[in-house]
């Protein structure tokens, strides 16, 4: 009894597609429905940061970091200036430390709201979408309160901050988490524990996280394979190491560690952390001036220096070559988005066509990142 | 482990690819791109070193008639130790051996290292550009580049300095 | 509207062939979102529930065959102006571009040293509106909208041109 071997149909997703999450392109090959390969073309948003960066001041690289991953871009300038200031040995004021924490986690719930709303909208839910947005706009308003901006902020600098925080920050901001806490019971009862939505992310694209650790895929799709790794516990910067926060990891509650419901949770469950972490920075938030420590002009020492820092979408890292001069010499982002992307082609194959857009969407790229 | 410990290791196991060079940080070490595979395998396999990430590849031009470099960063989640590995390469003739068999992610970030820079990873199996595309000419990240006058009849527009005073 | 004005009951209007359709045409047009970067976040904002894009009349739609705008939000690379040409020649007339934000319109910050980019849009498709900002508020891409309207509406398309 032979095995009838149909011929394979080629199709192209992609670069415009509503649901590729920018401009990506996906060749399939598919056999009537399920799919033998996929391999991911990307490129369509290379804006060449790389080679602006060797041409402007250090101060001026920061407007680009924030537009890579511009759903992030507090994370991105963080990681920057941390990575600037280790290799100055800049120590910045305890007020500035505690802003960056607050700024960074509050980008965190904001990204992650995107992410998981526009996840909804791929699997074909259109209401959490609405809701997650309505929320998200309360932490813009928030941060355009302190720097003016909505989304590319330029917010921190090396050895401080741009603006300090406004006058009744800490009230807006406690008035923000406290009505934001219940909504995430309510984001559960939509979207989290609907069982058309558990059809279609349980038991899809599981990666083992042998397989996940090889790809170089960080943050929350390596917790969601049960892999405990987080930058800000394992390698802390900044003030991480004071405060109390869990790192949720996958269990496989409604299928196999390591699916697509896996990696939804975990950054469900991120949000909660986040929140606990805003909590204890504003209420030991000290006074203190954020402008004394910005050095007038930075000329660090000769050296390289590679650092990363926890984004909302995994291990961020900056490679900087310093020559002595105002003008970097080299600045490379190391993107967590251009890894999990590569392992898209491993964890995809066998699925229907369906289930690959399932699996992309929780795999939360930024094409912005990836093609820098 | 240490970095100096890593490199007196490496000294052991493979003599004679281990460069010293007084430039480079204490976690840097400088290779000979010969051995560079059989080098990774051991890197990744050795129960007590044990790099089972490869954090980032990168390419570097060290300026007119300088080498070209690439740098790649190891760490080891099970030890918690990192280490960078400093390949030279001929300017002219740059070719040293692909990991990405090794690491996964090497694919991707070989790839790229390829398309800014031209360096050739020779036993990849799909060396092509990825940012840039297929018909681009130069190599854009090295600092003698000099971008195309047009693509497919779209001027690549050029800063005339006069204009701009 | 003219002398023929209230000659007739409440529920009887008078008006010219052009400014009906004028009217028909503007006031919902779909847009097909061609969210290419940054901006593409604000204008997912601006059709989500705060600013909604929707009371103006406006849908998205993914397909260029049901769409009537097209709103290029972000940078247009080299690899990408290609596939905009081929995406707007596949749109049925009548058509019009917005360019929405400052990448879209000159090449925004990278206007520079940016060897992949396309500085500005306009030099493969024709613009009819553009939206300035890095990226623009959802209130100034609104505006753009309406200015687009008014444009459309200024249109004649049945007075026969004068040769």
């Amino acid at each position: 009894m032979g095995v009838v071997q149909g011929d394979q149909m080629v199709l192209n997703i992609g670069p415009q597609h509503p649901s590729t999450h920018g401009v990506l392109r996906l060749k399939v090959w598919t056999d009537g429905e399920i799919v033998s390969e996929i391999k991911p073309y990307i490129g369509y948003l290379h804006r060449c940061f790389e080679k602006h960066s060797e041409n402007v001041t250090y101060e001026q690289v920061i407007p680009f970091t924030d537009r890579c991953d511009y759903i992030a871009s507090m994370n991105n300038n963080f990681g920057y200036v941390v990575t600037m200031e280790e290799l100055m040995e800049i120590k910045v004021p305890e007020r500035v430390e505690y802003i960056r924490v607050i700024m960074a986690e509050l980008n965190r719930i904001a990204s992650h709201l995107l992410a998981l709303g526009v996840y909804g909208l791929d699997v074909g839910a259109f209401t959490p979408f609405l809701y997650m947005f309505r929320d998200r706009e309360r932490i813009l308003d928030i941060f355009e309160l302190t720097c003016g901006a909505r989304l590319l902020y330029n917010y921190m600098w090396v050895g401080g901050v741009s603006h300090d925080l406004p006058k009744d920050f800490e009230r807006i901001c406690i008035g923000f988490l406290d009505y934001f806490e219940p909504k995430i019971k309510e984001y559960n009862d939509l979207l989290t524990h609907n069982k058309i939505f558990l059809e279609r992310t349980a038991d899809v694209g599981v990666l083992p996280p042998d397989v996940a650790i090889n790809f170089g895929v960080s943050g929350p799709n390596l917790r969601g394979s049960g892999v405990n790794w987080d930058v800000r516990k394992d390698e802390p910067y900044s003030i991480y190491d004071r405060f109390e926060f869990e790192i949720p990891l996958g269990e496989g509650e409604f299928g196999t560690v390591g699916d697509s419901f896996d990696r939804y949770w975990v950054r469900m469950c991120e949000m909660k952390e986040s929140i606990k972490i805003i909590r204890q920075a504003i209420k030991d938030l000290p006074d203190g001036d954020v402008f004394q420590t910005i050095p007038k002009k930075i000329r660090p020492p000769k050296g390289s220096i590679y650092r990363r820092t926890e984004s909302p979408r995994g291990d961020l890292g900056y490679y900087i070559i310093s020559d002595g001069s105002p003008i970097p010499y080299r600045v490379k982002m190391r993107s967590p988005a251009f890894t999990a992307l590569s392992s898209l082609g491993e964890i995809a194959q066998g699925w229907m066509l369906s289930d690959v857009i399932a699996i992309l969407g929780s795999l939360d790229i930024v094409l912005g990142e990836i093609d820098r | 482990m240490t970095p100096t410990e890593i490199k007196e290791t490496l000294d052991r196991e493979f003599p004679g690819s281990v460069i010293d060079n007084e430039e480079l940080a204490e976690s840097q070490i400088e290779l000979k791109p010969d051995q560079w595979l059989e080098i990774a395998t051991y890197l990744k396999n050795d129960p007590g070193l044990n790099f089972d990430q490869l954090e980032c590849v990168t390419g570097i031009d060290t300026g007119e008639d300088g080498p070209l470099q690439s740098r790649y960063n190891f760490h080891s989640m099970e030890h918690r130790h990192k280490i960078e590995v400093v390949i030279s390469l001929d300017r002219n003739n740059p070719k040293v051996a692909s990991i990405e068999q090794v690491w996964r992610v090497g694919d991707w970030f070989e790839r790229e290292t390829y398309d800014m820079f031209g360096i050739i990873y020779e036993g990849h199996r799909d060396l092509r550009r990825i940012l840039c595309p297929e018909d681009w000419e130069g190599w854009p990240l090295r600092k003698d580049y000099e971008a195309q006058e047009t693509y497919h009849g779209i001027v690549v527009p050029k800063i005339k300095e006069e204009e701009w005073e | 509207m003219g002398v023929l004005e209230h000659k007739f009951q409440d529920n009887v209007v008078v008006a010219s062939m052009d400014k009906l359709i004028g009217w028909a045409r503007s006031t919902s047009p779909w847009f097909f979102q061609f969210g290419l970067a940054c901006c593409a976040i604000e204008m997912m904002a601006t059709a989500a529930s705060r600013h909604d894009l929707m009371r103006i009349g406006m849908i998205p739609r993914s397909s260029p065959r049901q769409a009537d705008v097209m709103i290029v939000a972000g940078t247009v690379t080299m690899k990408m102006g290609l596939r905009v040409k081929k995406l707007y020649e596949q749109m049925a007339d009548p058509k019009y571009v917005i360019s929405m934000g400052s990448c879209a319109t000159s090449g925004g910050p990278y206007w520079q040293h940016g060897y992949h980019v396309l500085k500005g849009v306009d030099i493969v498709v024709p613009v009819d509106v553009y939206v300035p900002g890095c990226p623009p508020r959802p209130e100034a891409l609104i505006e753009g909208l309406l200015k687009l309207q008014e444009k459309i509406q200024a249109e004649r398309p049945l007075t026969r041109k004068s040769v």
